[in-house]
């Protein structure tokens, strides 16, 4: 359903209908709508933290507070932003791309959608309630089971509640690219998007139980009693470390994989031409994929785990370089002999190219031990995984905003606007960044509050700071272009930039079940074979027939309710025992819902080939 | 007019020296300008990844421009359709095997390096010293020496000083850049590391992991001095005599305050292994107050009176009763007497 059609209906049935969707299209909205929301959040916090460094020994914040901005920064940058807006994009595009309907388990995306933004939400209340955590976004024990209040109870609970629902979509695209591809959709015809979102489904597979693990010991620590992490009890403090980088480093491609996917598609399209060495790119990203679960100990150089450990970590992530590289190159060739239009979507992923090879060159460099005993823990590395996740991944989420905007909403974002924008983040993400790689080498540390006067960091800091005012204005200009295109933008055609996959060969916004018939594909760039070779549009792999989908259901909300109680009922029963009955509460609505889910039958409904046939006129 | 000329191009030199060192940061402070054993080592294998990663940068923006300066949609070829290429096999090795081998390049030399630097199988032989992380200050014991101090730590040069560093509270990690990298302190285990400085003079410490609100306040110094200095330092601290009266009368109540209003509880002064605070054997001699202030008087009192207003969190706030200004000011003359040696940061900074 189109949003022209539902702007029809009254505000509260949209709202009602946000609130029980279980459309793939519509939860994307949802991932966009709430990922965006932390993302100005997560760039406000950004903004305070360099303001509080414009010069040196500033009073702007206090220092207790500054450890919560940093803290909440990371965090909500990392799971509340990135992360929710790349699922939305990968929902909204690609069950199209492999000619699907839906996802495999709709009512399951719906859960994972509601507990990612119920888990936020938790989170982001510490602020109201006594102080957010502030133990910073990598919570290193003992520092943060020793932190007072419940800023870090919020961290735990709040992260659990999420995870568990970023768990649920990553199971749910894994499950949906096995099973529902088009016919003649076999694995080496898919795009590359579709199998980045492959991969990084299993990589969230394999890499978020960790980090569920690790925080459920660090609850039992801060809430129970227990001692996983407490030396003086016969504890151990750097396991932490392990468990939270084992989740930890295979999240860095969670982000990076799927706008590597991105860019794939845009680099073709956009040179009208095949991706160059297809087979490679995969394998590459199965390979990076691989060998993420194998370094990530090089975040841990420093703990002191002996020149044996630190040397095999060392190669295995230099070893990374490679496969990046092989997609480096191979973007570039896709490139070369191409017929290269430059927009919007393409200007943000010709900026990653050099952006990105910067922060993979300092990866490299940094994965040398010896010299990470320098980098380690000081602006270098902030530096580095800041153009790494703003370079690489959320250069690589505009680039897709702007490319399956018309897809997603139907109308086409404005071009000046764009590049307006564009060119401000872009200047100030390099004069923000480029400069910290020399601030840790003259001796700054990460996450300090202030650095002092006549160290020679004064001119770093203030050039650095102009730089993220500049990135700022770059991000409300998009804002306000998102606007602007709402009231004003054109309408988009079904196929705006002549494109080669299948969700370009629907209308957009796509009727709310897809695909009226099932398209057969034949090949590699299906609507691109068909434009070139066939009769310019897909052929149906089925006759027009009724389609079968699937209720809405308030249930997922209400159980994501549930768990956001019980997870007030756990920070608070630290305090007062009372509080258990919200545990019990919240834990009792959430145990209803499933019960209702598995007793009660969903038919869902049949849209009649008749409905069908007349939607065609 | 050569005198003009002579003296343009000396001022010319002399002040692009200084943006070339501007950009290298402050000196005993940078990594940039490595000045020990260990930056030195981590030194080599900057410049040489940088000098591999600015070679790859430098080809990948190549061709990066050449292809968007050549194939970028030109005027009149709106419906031009390239040619689809699926891939060329020799290219696709060449750009598997290139970055391979310049991997190795930095692998080789990063493993014999990571090996060096954790050989600590002589140190039997070297000073030891056992360093505690506090929130937010460090303690040095020298067991060998019986030498307990504070903040200031002592080295000779160009001998290997090994530090088994663990941590009291949360973790820690102790970062001297222009001696050496960094290694963390935990509580649970002693890590070993061992630095070495080329040079006399007074470097700046940090440290390099969270660990509260005032992290980013925890500085130290490394006070490098000749060996001869360095003995003629340890024979200065055995001499010390805890029990000795100042000279003059303010200090005497200075240091009847001191005794009565709790500061010993955590202070000690003289070789006492009570190191619940920074023990103040020769307070008169550091170089910065707390790790971070002037060691003037004035702003000695400041933080005797008000420690939580300069570092937050800090473990002495609270836990000695109130002082009067007169009673701060007093004991403020009396830490301030508390110098042992002649070997100090100042002459080491000379
Ligand atoms: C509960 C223990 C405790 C008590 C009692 C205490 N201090 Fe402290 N003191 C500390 C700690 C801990 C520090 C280190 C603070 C920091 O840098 O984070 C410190 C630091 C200092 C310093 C700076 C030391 C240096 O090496 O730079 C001085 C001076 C000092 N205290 C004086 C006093 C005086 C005078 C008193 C008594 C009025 C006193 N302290 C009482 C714990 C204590
Ligand atoms: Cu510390």
């Amino acid at each position: 359903m189109s949003i022209a059609a539902a702007q029809k209906k009254g505000f509260g049935a949209v709202i009602w209908d946000y609130l029980t969707t279980v459309d793939h299209k519509k939860i994307a909205h949802l991932y966009l709508f709430g990922g965006g929301f932390f993302f100005l959040l997560g760039g406000l916090e950004a903004l305070f933290i360099r303001i509080q460094l414009i010069k040196p020994e500033n009073d702007f914040l206090s220092a207790g507070l500054y450890n919560e901005m940093i803290t909440m920064h990371g965090t909500t940058m990392i799971f509340l932003a990135a992360m929710p807006l790349l699922l939305g994009i990968m929902n909204a595009i690609m069950p199209l791309q492999i000619g699907a309907r839906d996802v495999a388990f709709p009512f399951l995306n719906s859960l994972g959608f509601w507990l990612f933004m119920f888990g936020g939400v938790l989170l982001n209340c510490s602020w109201f309630l006594g102080g957010a955590p502030d133990a910073g976004w990598t919570a290193y024990t003992p520092l943060s089971t020793t932190s007072p209040g419940h800023g870090v109870d919020f961290y735990i609970l709040g992260l659990q509640i999420s995870g568990a629902g970023t768990l649920m979509g990553g199971i749910n695209f894994l499950v949906t690219i096995v099973t529902m591809r088009a016919p003649g959709m076999t694995y080496m015809r898919m795009p590359l998007f579709t199998w980045t979102t492959f991969v990084t489904s299993v990589l969230i597979l394999f890499a978020f139980p960790a980090l569920t693990v690790g925080l459920f010991l660090l609850m039992f620590d801060r809430m129970f009693g227990s001692a996983f992490f407490e030396v003086s009890l016969g504890g151990n403090a750097v396991i932490w470390q392990h468990l939270f980088w084992i989740f930890g480093h295979p999240e860095v491609y969670i982000l990076i994989l799927p706008a590597f996917g991105v860019f794939s598609d845009i680099f073709a399209t956009f040179s009208k031409k095949r991706l160059f060495g297809y087979t490679a790119m995969v394998f590459a990203t199965i390979l990076i994929a691989f060998l993420g679960f194998m370094v990530w100990a090089h975040h841990m150089f420093t703990v002191g785990l002996g020149p044996v450990a630190n040397a095999i970590f060392a190669i295995a992530t230099m070893a990374i370089a490679v496969p990046t590289g092989i997609k480096i190159f191979n973007w570039l060739a896709t490139m070369w002999g191409g017929s290269i239009t430059i927009n919007s979507a393409m200007l943000w992923s010709l900026a990653f190219i050099p952006s990105f090879t910067i922060g993979g060159m300092t990866g490299v460099m940094l994965a040398s031990a010896v010299a990470d005993y320098q980098y380690h823990d000081s602006y270098f590395v902030v530096a580095h995984f800041h153009y790494v996740i703003v370079g690489g991944v959320v250069f690589g989420i505009l680039a897709a905003l702007h490319y399956w905007w018309p897809k997603m909403f139907g109308k086409i974002l404005n071009e000046a606007l764009g590049k307006l924008s564009f060119w401000l983040f872009f200047i100030g993400f390099h004069l923000t960044f480029f400069i910290q790689h020399f601030l840790g080498l003259m001796g700054m540390p990460r996450r300090y509050w202030v650095f002092l006067e006549d160290q020679g960091l004064d001119i770093g800091n203030l050039v650095s700071t102009i730089g993220a005012l500049l990135m700022g204005v770059g991000g409300l200009l998009f804002v306000i272009n998102i606007i602007y295109t709402s009231v004003k933008g054109e309408k988009a055609p079904a196929d705006p930039w002549d494109g080669r996959t299948l969700e370009w060969a629907i209308p957009s916004p796509p009727p709310f079940y897809n695909f009226k018939q099932t398209p057969l594909v034949r090949g590699l760039d299906p609507l691109w074979i068909e434009k070139t070779e066939g009769k310019g549009e897909m052929t149906a792999a089925e006759p027009l027939g009724d389609i079968h989908m699937p209720d809405g259901s308030i249930l997922p909300f209400i159980m994501s309710l549930g768990f956001f109680i019980a997870g007030f009922g756990f920070i608070y029963q630290v305090d007062q025992k009372a509080w258990l009955v919200a545990v019990f509460a919240g834990m009792g609505i959430a145990l209803a819902c499933m019960l209702i889910r598995s007793l009660k039958d969903y038919h869902g409904f049949h849209i009649t080939k008749e409905e069908l046939e007349r939607e065609a006129d | 007019m050569k005198g003009w000329m002579g003296k343009f191009k000396s001022v010319f030199l002399l002040s692009l020296l200084a943006l070339v060192l501007a950009g290298c940061g402050k000196e005993n402070l940078t990594a940039l300008v490595p000045k020990g054993y260990g930056a030195e080592s981590s030194m080599n294998l900057i410049i040489l990844s940088s000098i591999i990663m600015l070679f790859v940068f430098v080809i990948v923006f190549l061709v990066y421009v050449i292809t968007l300066v050549r194939f970028r949609k030109k005027k009149g070829q709106e419906n031009f359709i390239p040619k689809q290429v699926e891939g060329n096999k020799t290219l696709e090795t060449v750009w598997t095997v290139i970055p391979i081998i310049l991997v190795l390049v930095l692998a080789v030399p990063t493993v014999a390096a990571t090996f060096d630097l954790a050989d600590t199988s002589k140190s039997k032989d070297g000073i030891n010293i056992d360093v505690t992380g506090n929130q937010y200050w460090w303690h040095f014991s020298y067991a060998g020496e019986e030498i307990q101090t504070s903040q200031d730590l002592y080295i000779p040069t160009g001998e290997k000083v090994y530090l088994n560093m663990q941590s009291s509270d949360v973790i820690h990690s102790l970062w001297v850049p222009s001696i050496s990298g960094k290694m963390d302190v935990n509580p649970e285990n002693v890590n070993t590391m061992y630095i070495e400085a080329k040079e006399e003079g007074v470097y700046w410490g940090k440290c390099a992991e969270l660990c509260g609100p005032s992290h980013s306040l925890m500085d130290f110094k490394v006070i490098a001095v000749s060996p001869e200095e360095y003995d003629q330092w340890v024979e200065d601290m055995q001499g010390v005599d805890p029990e000795a009266q100042p000279q003059d009368a303010v200090a005497q109540d200075g240091k009847a305050a001191f005794e009565e209003n709790n500061c010993m509880s955590c202070h000690a002064i003289g070789s006492s292994p009570n190191a619940v605070g920074p023990n103040l054997t020769n307070f008169g001699d550091r170089s910065r107050i707390a790790g971070i202030l002037e060691p003037t008087k004035e702003k000695l009192v400041n933080w005797i009176m008000d420690p939580e207003s300069i570092k937050p969190g800090n473990k002495m706030t609270n836990n000695y009763p109130e002082l009067s200004k007169e009673e701060a000011s007093n004991i403020a003359e009396y830490l301030l007497q508390l110098q042992p040696s002649e070997i100090t940061p100042e002459s080491a900074g000379n």
